[in-house]
């Protein structure tokens, strides 16, 4: 586990102080939200149906603009930002890709977003190539991004996002709809974005994904932030997770039944339990 | 008795060259709980269509072979007719909810079958009581969230009297506890009342401990049909129709790769404590030895 800097630290690229969020329904969806993201981390944000955990992430690149409370972006206030400015740094997939699709190929969705940051006909042809060459779309890029599957529309979406090359990235329950096949492709790429530099974001209920890859996790509920631990420490309490609407991995879950027999409750992975196993001769 | 039995059923969309759905045969029993499991374009959503008939009523497409359901030709009814005998739940709640309220939304479906007044508020009430959403009968469907938006979508279905229940990922967006409540339901419905339920998924996880047979489906075809200690047990077959075995299966097999003892076959966190806990006993005993 790589240690991350001290939250708000000089590393950070968003930061969000007491960030309250009411709808024009009425409905508060966050109750003051204090979170600091630094460069390079893997955060994963979960919660439960109606947690707050959307409305959260989109605040972070002003799709949602706060009722109160200040969000920094770099260190520079986001409020006075626009929505294309601060997508230069935080790009925001959205959970369902057809809300960001409309052109007529996928060569142009993806150049879509680098043409409009006034960069020349060149480098936005590199930067859609490199993007759509990452996300493994060149075999569809003269298609129609609605003609795709699922899998490879939220490929498009993540394509057309990074092509901007921003800091951070958000990804709204980018797993949602897919198998387990083209999960594992997606997740693996997101990975790949993460070592090369880029913040990772990964807003999802999906909670062997989180054990497998984040490395800092923020449970909400009631548009509060109720844990914010490394993975390890985010599963230790399977009561605080299931008032949460959530359930630790299988795995977590046995290691944590099987601790009266000597094995260690803090287990993330299949290996890492049947090590745990092997190591007392209990398997 | 057979609740759905399918022979020789072959179904094409039009204009495409594959079969969606290729299946000599399939039987499932009245009152069983089956999970057809498959990645996206298996064929599990054709298939949830061919009890109610919508493959191929409504569906068009080229259409081979015979679909029973409890003994009735699915062929020889409407699909209206059908939903007395089968409820059909789609992925998407949200496409099949319309009504002003969540008690209008159940009581359509009898209202519309001419059902005389007082046995619909029975219907009614016991279908929202059945799927958890008691007192909320009052809700637009709109107000209501994602988990219970669904769970709506069943009662609509339930006040049908149907005998069997088809469901086409009922958990979609779902969050961890939701699926489990809703699976619960669902296993409750089989349980008390003799329900014959169908669940289409991608992912075994939360489902294992409630179905009694899977049908394993890729590329349109059935590859496995069995009970889960069967289909799961078999991670290769798992693998090669491109779906993920229970994080306890996985345990187990890496387990079985290193040990000499009888292999364990646990699938649930609670079978796997009680195989691991009696091993672990049997062991400290033949250490003491």
């Amino acid at each position: 586990m790589i240690p991350h800097p001290v939250p708000g630290g000089p590393e950070s690229v968003l930061r969000l102080r007491n960030v309250k969020f009411t709808y024009e329904s009425g409905i508060e969806a966050l109750g003051g939200v204090n979170l600091s993201v630094d460069k390079g981390e893997y955060l994963a944000i979960v919660g439960g149906n109606g947690s707050g955990k959307t409305t959260l992430a989109k605040h972070m690149n002003g799709l949602l603009r706060p009722s109160s409370g200040d969000i920094l972006v770099l260190g520079a206030p986001a409020s006075s930002r626009t929505v294309a400015e601060l997508a230069r740094v935080v790009g925001y997939v959205f959970q369902n890709p057809d809300h960001q699709l409309f052109c007529g190929t996928v060569q142009e969705e993806v150049a879509f977003g680098p043409s409009n940051l006034g960069l020349g006909p060149t480098e936005v042809q590199a930067r859609a190539d490199h993007a759509i060459d990452i996300m493994g779309l060149s075999h569809v890029k003269g298609r129609s991004p609605l003609s795709l599957s699922l899998g490879l529309r939220r490929r498009v979406s993540i394509a057309s996002v990074i092509a901007m090359r921003p800091q951070v990235l958000v990804l709204d329950e980018p797993t949602t709809g897919l198998d387990a096949g083209e999960a594992s492709d997606l997740m693996s790429i997101v990975r790949l974005l993460n070592e090369e530099g880029s913040t990772i974001v990964l807003i999802t209920h999906e909670m062997k994904l989180v054990a497998e890859h984040a490395n800092r996790v923020v449970v909400m509920a009631g548009g509060r932030i109720v844990l914010d631990a490394d993975a390890r420490g985010a599963f230790s309490d399977p009561g605080l997770l299931r008032s949460s609407k959530l359930l630790p991995p299988p795995v977590t879950l046995l290691a944590h039944k099987l601790a009266p027999i000597g094995v260690s409750k803090d287990v993330l992975t299949p290996e890492e339990l049947v090590f745990e196993l092997t190591r007392g001769g209990v398997g | 008795m057979i609740a759905l039995k399918l022979e020789g059923v072959r179904f094409r969309y039009p204009g495409a060259s594959e079969w969606a759905l290729d299946v000599p045969s399939l039987e499932i029993e009245r009152g069983e709980f089956v999970t057809v499991l498959g990645p996206n374009g298996s064929g599990k959503t054709t298939l949830s269509f061919l009890a109610n008939g919508l493959v191929p009523k409504s569906v068009r497409g080229d259409f081979e072979g015979s679909v029973e359901v409890f003994g009735h030709r699915v062929s020889d009814y409407t699909v209206a007719q059908l939903s007395t005998l089968v409820g059909t739940v789609f992925q998407e709640p949200d496409s099949q909810l319309f009504c002003m309220s969540a008690e209008e939304e159940v009581a359509f479906g009898p209202e519309n079958l001419a059902v005389p007044r007082e046995e619909i508020a029975k219907r009614v009430e016991w279908a929202l009581d059945v799927v958890g959403l008691k007192g909320l009968g009052h809700r637009p469907p709109s107000t209501l969230s994602g988990g219970q938006k669904q769970r709506l979508a069943i009662a609509a279905a339930l006040s049908m009297k149907p005998s069997m229940l088809m469901l086409d990922e009922p958990a979609y967006a779902l969050d961890p506890v939701g699926r489990v409540e809703l699976y619960s339901i669902l296993s409750g419905l089989k349980a008390r009342h003799g329900m014959t339920v169908v669940v289409m998924e991608r992912d075994a996880e939360d489902l294992v401990e409630f179905t009694d047979r899977f049908v394993l489906m890729s590329g349109g075809k059935v590859q496995a049909v069995g009970p889960p200690r069967e289909v799961m047990g078999d991670p290769a077959a798992l693998a090669r129709a491109g779906v993920s075995p229970p994080q306890m299966a996985e345990v187990a097999s890496l387990l079985n790769a290193r040990r000499k003892g009888p292999p364990f076959g646990f699938l649930t966190v609670e079978q796997a404590v009680a195989e691991i806990t009696v091993n672990a006993h049997r062991h400290t005993k033949g250490g003491s030895r």
